[in-house]
C-alpha cells in the first residue's frame, strides 16, 4: 500500500502532539496534589490541583489513534474510552476548549460538566465515555444513522481489550454483521486492564479472533506502529464505506504510564515501561520518515516547536478561562426547548 | 370533536407513533418484537405494514446495544423510540440508559440533544411474578436526565406520545399493561376512551384532575388512577367526594397542581403501584410537608403502595401486595376519621 507523505506527516505531527499533550498534561495534573499543599497525612489528593480527579493519559498509544483516523473525515464518528486525549486529538478536536474542560472551565467543551472522560465535541463528531465498552453501542447508532442517510459515513468505537470481555461487545459485534453497520470496532490492547494483565482475563491471545464469531473480518495489527495500523485498517474501512458492514481490529499498543495518575503500579514489572519505550512509534515514524527523505531534522524540529506551542497555548487558554458560576450546576440537564415543542425544518 | 372512537391505550399509542412517523422521516421504531408481532404489548401494532421494515426495526435480544444505538443514532439527529418489553429488564441495559441517554446532554454541556422515547410495559396484577410486574418508575423518577412520563388512559397516551416524540429530551414511556386494552389481558375499562384521530400533544407537567371532589385528593398515576376512580364512585355513594389527581408525568411534576388540590380538600391520599420505599409516595408526602406553612391538613398523609417486598405471583399474595380499589376505599375512609394532624397546643 502506498501512503503518501501528506498522510504521513500528518500522522507523525499528531503523535508529536498527542505526546507533547500528555506529558504536558501529566506535569501539570500533580499541580497542587503532593504534600504540602494538601491535608496533613496525605501522600497525594485526587480532587485537589487546577485539573481534579481521575486522570488517564494514552501516551504510548498514539499509533491506535492516529492509524485510524488518517482514514476519516469530519462527517465520520469517532467514540472513545475513558483514556480518550489520543482519539480527540486525531479526529480534530479543538484543543483549548478540549483542555478548558479538563480545568473544569465554562469555556470547556461541556462548559466544565464532563472533564476529562467526557468530551463531546458535536462539531467533530467525537464522544467518550467513562464506562467500559460503552463506546461499541453508541458507534452502532452513529453507524446506523449513516446507513438510514444513505452516506458513506463510518462510526469507530475505540475500546481496551478489557472492555471486549463486556456484553456490549458481544451485543454491539453481533447487532452490527446482522444490520451489516458502517463501525469499525477498534480494540486497543495495551496489555492491562488497571491492573490485570490480559493473560489473566481473556480467554484467548486474539480478541480479533472472536470476529469469526459474528461472522465478519477480524484484522491482527501485531505492532504499535502508526503505519502499520493505517495500512491494516484501509480494508476495513474501504468495506464499511462499500456497505458491507463492520470489521473488527486489533491492536497491540502500550501504556506508558499507569492507569491514571497517581497509579503506584505495583502490578507492574519495574522494567516493563522502560522496555516498551525503546520501541517508541514516534522516533520510529521519524526515523522512517528521514529515510524516505518525507522528513529533515530541520522540519522535525518545526514541528516540535509548533505542537508544542498549540499546547501551551491550550493550557493557557484553560488556565485563564473562568469558572463556571456555580448555580450552573442546575442546568443542561435537558435541552432548553420551547416547551417541549419542536418546530420542524 | 367530531371523532369520538374509543381506542384502546395500546391503539391509541400506536396510532401517534404512526402520525410522528408520517410528519417526520427522522423518527424509527427499534425492539424486540416491534414488528411484524407489532409489539408483546401492541403499542406499535400496524406500524410495520404502514412503515417498512426500515423504519420498524425488530432487534435481537441485545437491550444494551440497540438502546445505546438509539443514543448514537439521536446524537447524529435521528428521533428513535425504543422498546424496552418489560420495564424489570432494565437491569440487563440500565448502564446505557443511565449512565449514557441521562447524562450525555448534561455532561455536553446541553450540546447534544438526545431525543429517545424509551417505551417500556410496567405494572402487575396478572400473576408474572417479580421479575415481570414492577413499576419502577419511582426509580426513574429518581435519576436526573430522563423525562417520565406515565400515561392511565387512551386519549392521554396519544396526546403524551407525540409530545414524547417532538421533545428534545430523553423521555421514558411507561404503559401499564393493565390498562392496554389488550384482548389477552383483563384491564380496566376507564383506560379505554374517546381519541381524536387529529394528532395533538398534551404538555409535560400538567397533572389531570379525573374527578373533582372536596373530602379528600388522591394523587395517583397509572392504572392506579383508573383503580381511583373506581374507588371515588363508590365513596360517592356514602357521601365521600374524592379528588383523583392523575399526575401523567413524574419528570416533570406538577407540583402546584397537588399542593392546590391538597389546600382544598385538606387529606391526602397516595395510590402508588410502585415499591413503597423512597419512591413516589414518599416524594408526594414531602412535598407536602415542606409546604405545611400553607397546607392544612385535617390528617396525617396516608399512603397506598406496594409494601418492600417483590412481586409475589400467587393471586391471593399479589392481590394483597398491589393495592386494589378496595384498599383506596378503606383509607380515604380512615383518613376521615383521623384527627387532624396538626393541633394548636393547648
Amino acid at each position: 500500500m502506498q501512503v503518501g507523505k501528506e498522510k504521513l506527516l500528518w500522522m507523525y505531527e499528531k503523535m508529536v502532539e498527542i505526546r507533547h499533550y500528555e506529558e504536558t498534561m501529566a506535569a501539570v495534573y500533580m499541580e497542587g496534589k503532593l504534600p504540602p499543599a494538601i491535608q496533613k497525612g496525605l501522600a497525594f489528593d485526587i480532587g485537589a490541583g487546577p485539573v481534579p480527579g481521575e486522570m488517564h493519559l494514552a501516551a504510548g498509544q498514539e499509533p491506535v489513534a492516529v492509524g485510524i483516523c488518517a482514514h476519516l473525515t469530519n462527517d465520520d464518528t469517532v467514540v472513545g474510552t475513558h483514556r480518550p486525549h489520543h482519539f480527540a486529538i486525531a479526529k480534530g478536536v479543538p484543543l483549548d476548549p478540549m483542555t478548558a474542560e479538563m480545568f473544569g472551565k465554562v469555556t470547556g467543551l461541556g462548559k466544565g460538566k464532563g472533564g476529562h472522560m467526557h468530551l463531546f465535541d458535536n462539531a467533530h463528531k467525537f464522544s467518550c465515555s467513562g464506562i467500559i465498552g460503552a463506546s461499541m453501542p453508541i458507534a452502532c447508532g452513529a453507524a446506523l444513522a449513516a446507513k438510514k442517510l444513505g452516506k458513506n459515513w463510518v462510526a469507530i468505537a475505540f475500546f481496551g481489550e478489557g472492555a471486549a470481555n463486556q456484553g456490549s461487545f458481544h451485543e454491539s459485534m453481533n447487532l452490527a454483521a446482522m444490520w451489516k453497520l458502517p463501525v469499525i470496532f477498534v480494540c486497543e490492547d495495551n496489555q492491562w486492564a488497571i491492573s490485570v494483565p490480559k493473560s489473566k482475563a481473556t480467554s484467548i491471545e486474539w480478541v480479533a479472533d472472536r470476529a469469526a464469531g459474528y461472522g465478519i473480518p477480524g484484522i491482527r495489527v501485531p505492532e504499535n506502529d502508526a503505519l502499520q495500523v493505517y495500512e491494516a485498517v484501509a480494508p476495513a474501512i474501504a468495506r464499511a464505506r462499500r456497505g458491507e458492514g463492520p470489521s473488527l481490529i486489533e491492536i497491540k499498543t502500550d501504556r506508558y504510564f499507569g492507569h491514571f495518575q497517581g497509579d503506584p503500579e505495583t502490578y507492574r514489572p519495574k522494567d516493563e515501561v522502560a522496555q516498551l519505550r525503546e520501541s517508541d512509534p514516534i522516533p520510529r515514524l521519524a526515523k522512517m520518515l528521514k529515510e524516505k527523505n518525507m522528513l529533515s531534522d530541520i522540519e522535525a524540529a518545526d514541528i516540535a516547536v509548533t505542537v508544542h506551542q498549540r499546547v501551551k497555548n491550550a493550557f493557557d487558554f484553560a488556565r485563564h478561562s473562568a469558572y463556571p458560576n456555580a448555580h450552573d450546576a442546575l442546568n443542561d440537564v435537558f435541552v432548553e426547548d420551547s416547551k417541549n415543542a419542536r418546530a420542524l425544518v | 370533536m367530531k371523532n369520538n372512537r374509543i381506542l384502546t391505550m395500546a391503539q391509541a399509542i400506536s396510532e401517534g407513533i404512526a402520525q410522528e412517523m408520517t410528519r417526520d422521516s427522522n423518527v424509527f421504531v427499534m425492539g424486540e418484537d416491534i414488528g411484524s408481532y407489532g409489539g408483546i404489548f401492541g403499542a406499535t401494532g400496524g406500524l410495520l405494514e404502514k412503515f417498512g421494515k426500515e423504519r420498524i426495526m425488530d432487534t435481537p435480544i441485545s437491550e444494551t446495544a440497540f438502546i445505546g444505538a438509539a443514543t448514537g443514532a439521536a446524537a447524529a439527529g435521528f428521533r428513535p423510540i425504543v422498546e424496552l418489553m418489560f420495564v424489570d429488564f432494565f437491569g440487563v441495559c440500565m448502564d446505557q440508559i443511565y449512565n449514557h441517554l441521562a447524562k450525555n446532554t448534561y455532561m455536553s454541556g446541553g450540546h447534544i440533544k438526545l431525543p429517545v422515547v424509551l417505551t417500556t410495559a410496567i405494572g402487575g396484577g396478572y400473576s408474572d411474578a417479580a421479575q415481570h410486574s414492577q413499576c419502577l418508575y419511582g426509580t426513574f423518577a429518581h435519576m436526573p436526565g430522563i423525562k417520565v412520563v406515565v400515561p392511565s388512559n387512551a386519549y392521554d397516551a396519544k396526546g403524551l406520545m407525540i409530545q414524547a416524540i417532538r421533545d428534545d429530551n430523553p423521555v421514558m414511556f411507561m404503559y401499564h399493561k393493565g390498562i392496554m386494552g389488550l384482548p389477552w389481558m383483563a384491564f380496566l375499562e376507564g383506560s379505554s376512551n374517546a381519541v381524536p384521530e387529529e394528532s395533538y400533544c398534551i404538555p409535560f407537567g400538567v397533572a389531570n384532575v379525573v374527578k373533582e371532589g372536596s373530602d379528600v385528593t388522591i394523587v395517583t398515576i397509572s392504572q392506579m388512577v383508573q383503580k381511583a376512580v373506581l374507588a371515588a364512585d363508590e365513596l360517592a355513594k356514602q357521601s365521600i367526594h374524592a379528588e383523583v389527581l392523575d399526575l401523567r408525568t413524574l419528570v416533570p411534576l406538577d407540583v402546584a397542581a397537588i399542593l392546590k388540590s391538597v389546600r382544598k380538600t385538606g387529606r391526602l391520599l397516595i395510590a402508588d403501584e410502585d415499591y413503597l420505599g423512597f419512591g413516589l409516595s414518599g416524594e408526594i408526602a414531602a412535598i407536602i410537608a415542606e409546604n405545611l406553612d400553607s397546607v392544612q391538613l385535617k390528617a396525617p398523609v396516608k399512603r397506598l403502595a406496594v409494601p418492600n417486598v417483590p412481586i409475589p405471583y400467587s393471586r391471593p399474595l399479589e392481590q394483597f401486595a398491589i393495592p386494589q380499589v378496595q384498599n383506596i376505599v378503606l383509607a380515604v375512609q380512615e383518613l376521615l376519621v383521623k384527627k387532624p394532624a396538626l393541633q394548636a397546643v393547648a
